[in-house]
């Protein structure tokens, strides 16, 4: 780690967003309690987690990265295990349900898939009602609908008054949970704000894309270059540039077919910013 | 719920998981039985008075130390200590659980070989000694464990876990009076055998089975069984870990 300055604020699901190897787990794991920093502060809910103190751990919640859990208990079991930890437990029924368990409640934990085991991670977290929750890369190796799933559990969570703080390389995932977020790469923060802002902030411009006839050209002054079939531009002004794209095609009767216009997504800005930090 | 009813619901959950798995369960209590009958038909049945303590030693011995190294280890591995470490479960409870269960699976097998060698073979049970007998079990059963939570600290994964454990277990067996009686046994391979922990189980339990009432409370074995857990709890706490070390 060569510079993580980051807050948290209550209530807030924040993303930690960074390529594999980054330092998102040890910055997560530091949080956690789980790993010890060699230098800087870092407070979780006015504790130190480097002295790993059970007032802390009552009242925070944890997802690891690699599963941790008896294969030969119950789903129902193991969270009632880890919710007499706790000085409030949530409801083991509440838990199952907001972890759609329910109906694996009774099932040894080994005889689950791969995406039910993962949700039992997630229920163990929240079997103790805490107010803070780690989620360390929630989703990996899930299909598309378990991910959703996943998602809305998450944005439960978010409802339920819950912060959150997660790591995910995925992009789509940062942009759809996260009210803030962090990109890092190499060990220091390269980026924060909300999702909206870091795609405003990027020098990733807005695209405006379109086809023409092979034969038409498109006039050297609009600085468009053909991609494939398509011809594709870049503006930081897309309502000026639009606007005097269709009036050439009105003027000259050349119909700008498929016409599009995207933002710049997250993953563009994201793969920017750590593409730059690599160069240097 | 105080600390002390967690650590006691804790072996409940480990006994319940131990069950669920009937084929380890099984073979957990035949095993050392099987040993008894092989050892038997090799030396005679006379050799019995022997080998009815001396499988007792062997039992308890497996059930703390060679089980607890093991599956300790495993489940650092698979992240089900450090996954501990992040709840508010004393670390201390959660391992009390461990040797808990440990302990109870190894006074359920002395009680099966005890009633096998009475049985089969027709060697008494040392009820005369009983407190003896017992302490005896107790002060080992605690070592052992102690020792098997320390020697998972020296174990990089749990692959290596089996080949490291029994390393460190079988030769010991074989030259502590329990697979093999010692009485033949260079002066120098006695002394060592002397200096280690299962020789003193061993001979303790055997000089209880064979004396009964007269047998005196055997200090010098406990102490030294004592001295060796003593290492293990100082061994366990500086080097055991929680987390996985793939």
């Amino acid at each position: 780690m060569r510079g993580i300055d980051l807050r948290v604020a209550r209530g807030e699901v924040f993303a930690l967003l960074g390529p594999n190897g980054a330092g998102k787990t040890t910055t997560v794991e530091i949080l956690e309690g789980h790993r010890q920093r060699s230098g800087g502060d870092a407070s979780v809910l006015g504790h130190d987690p480097g002295r790993n103190e059970r007032a802390l751990r009552q009242r925070v919640g944890i997802v690891l990265q690699q599963p941790g859990v008896d294969g030969y208990l119950t789903v129902r079991e193991v969270v009632q295990m880890v919710a007499g930890y706790y000085p409030h437990p949530r409801d083991t029924d509440e838990v199952l349900a907001l972890t759609g368990l329910s109906d694996q409640a009774d099932r040894r934990v080994r005889k689950l898939s791969g995406g039910q085991k993962r949700r039992v991670d997630l229920a163990v977290a929240l079997a103790g009602d805490p107010e803070l929750l780690f989620l360390d890369e929630p989703t990996t190796g899930f299909d598309p609908s378990a991910r959703r799933q996943a998602w809305e559990t998450v944005r439960g969570l978010a409802a339920l008054g819950k912060t959150v703080f997660l790591t995910t390389h995925f992009m789509d995932e940062a942009q759809a949970l996260a009210d803030r977020l962090a990109i890092i790469a190499d060990g220091r923060v390269v980026a924060t704000g909300t999702p909206d802002e870091l795609i405003g902030s990027g020098s990733a411009a807005t695209r405006i894309r379109f086809r023409l006839l092979p034969s038409v050209e498109v006039p050297g002054r609009f600085g468009a270059h053909r991609v494939a079939s398509a011809w594709e531009l870049e503006t930081d002004t897309p309502t000026q540039s639009l606007h005097d794209l269709t009036a050439w095609s009105l003027e000259t009767a050349t119909d700008l077919a498929d016409l599009e216009v995207t933002r710049p997504s997250l993953e563009d800005v994201y793969l920017q910013l750590t593409a730059e930090e690599a160069a240097e | 719920m105080s600390d002390l009813a967690l650590a006691v619901r804790q072996i409940g959950y480990e006994n319940r998981a131990f069950w669920r798995n009937p084929p380890a369960a099984f073979f957990t209590f035949v095993f050392p039985l099987l040993f008894m009958v092989i050892f038997n038909v090799l030396f005679g049945a006379e050799a019995a008075a022997f080998f009815t303590p001396a499988i007792i030693v062997f039992g308890v011995v497996t059930a703390t130390y060679t089980n607890l190294a093991m599956t300790v280890t495993i489940a650092r591995d698979d992240g089900i200590l450090k996954r501990i470490r992040g709840t508010p479960l004393p670390g201390w409870a959660y391992l009390a659980g461990r040797i808990g269960h440990a302990v109870l699976i190894a006074f359920l097998l002395t009680v099966i070989v005890a009633a096998f060698g009475a049985l089969v073979y027709g060697i008494d049970v040392p009820w005369s000694a009983l407190p003896a007998v017992l302490l005896v079990l107790a002060v080992s059963a605690a070592a052992f464990s102690a020792l098997g939570l320390a020697l998972s600290g020296f174990i990089p994964n749990s692959d290596a876990a089996p080949a490291v454990v029994n390393a460190t277990v079988l030769p010991v067996l074989f030259t502590s009076n329990v697979f093999i009686q010692m009485e033949n046994a260079p002066a120098w391979l006695d002394t060592v055998s002397h200096l280690l922990p299962v020789r003193h189980f061993a001979d303790a339990m055997l000089a209880l089975y064979t004396s009964g009432a007269d047998a005196s409370l055997p200090w010098t074995e406990l102490g030294v069984i004592a001295l060796w857990g003593v290492i293990g709890v100082v061994a366990a706490l500086r080097f055991f870990s929680w987390e996985p070390r793939r």
